[in-house]
């Protein structure tokens, strides 16, 4: 299945509305995307993270 | 050949370069600069977004150099020329996506604590000057989407006042703001930016002492 099938690149972008605030669905999405990288990094374990003191 | 003393003797200081010499040396010390440990606190995903956006950055300046080199018809006609253009722009998305996710790590655990305050200063600088070069490269792509967005930015633009002496719709003014005088704000102000963080030292988390453990914990365990 190709990427065009999955997201509609051609058409106009579709927008979300709640009152007055009026945002793209990309940009709402790459927004989520962000909060949870962000959640992500806070709470993953990083390799070779366990050690007390310098490293 | 050998290096000064940092501090420096009094006849080094009598000229400008060896008082400048002494004085770089004083604030920024080799080992500060180019360290070889970092605090074990660092160990963390949260402290590797800052470099994830230098890395972008330098994507962004060495496909928007080609892209200055071979010029519109290139870019926006051959094929290379569109993989390099889209290069250019997800590069632009990357450094913002992971300079925000910096900027969230950085606020949260108020890294302007220790002296650091001029470091966040220049990253939120950084952050503004960011956002006008990517305006301003919207603004030059020389299609209807940079017509779109320049003749609807000038109305915003020019109630603010700042549209007297900057002007959205003069593409030449906009080239050059976007190729030249931004890109090098941003770039003098990223090497200062690093600068400061080499000087003071990555900023530990809320409650964490520099080696990582935490605070008043060693002034417990030496308690009798």
């Amino acid at each position: 299945m190709s990427i065009e099938a999955l997201v509609d690149l051609t058409g106009p972008g579709r927008y979300l509305d709640w009152r007055f605030i009026q945002i793209s669905g990309a940009n709402f999405a790459v927004i989520v995307l962000m909060l949870v990288v962000f959640v992500l990094a806070l709470f993953l374990p990083f390799p070779g993270g366990r050690g007390a003191g310098k490293r | 050949m050998s290096r000064a003393p940092a501090s420096g003797r009094a006849e080094e200081r009598s000229t400008w370069t060896g008082w400048l010499r002494a004085r770089t040396l004083d604030a920024m010390p080799p080992e500060h600069l180019l360290p070889d440990t970092q605090p074990a606190y660092v160990a963390s995903w949260i402290y590797v977004f800052g470099v994830l956006a230098l890395t972008a950055f330098v994507v962004v300046c060495a496909s928007g150099l080609v892209i200055a080199l071979k010029g519109p018809t290139w870019w926006q006609v051959s094929s290379r020329g569109h993989f390099v253009n889209s290069l250019h722009l997800w590069s632009v998305e990357l450094f913002f996506f992971f300079m925000v996710v910096h900027l969230w790590g950085k606020f949260f655990m108020a890294a302007w604590r220790g002296r650091r305050a001029l470091t966040w200063i220049t990253g939120a600088v950084i952050f503004l000057a960011s956002i006008g070069t990517a305006f301003t490269g919207y603004l030059v792509q020389q299609n209807f989407d940079s017509q779109w967005i320049s003749t609807q930015a000038k109305d915003g633009i020019n109630a603010t006042g700042i549209g007297a002496f900057w002007n959205v719709l003069d593409f030449g003014q906009m080239l050059l703001w976007h190729v030249a005088l931004l890109p090098l704000a941003v770039s003098v102000l990223i090497v200062l930016h690093i600068l400061l963080v080499r000087k003071s030292g990555v900023v530990p988390p809320i409650g964490v002492d520099l080696d990582g453990r935490v605070e008043g914990a060693a002034a417990k365990e030496a308690a009798p």
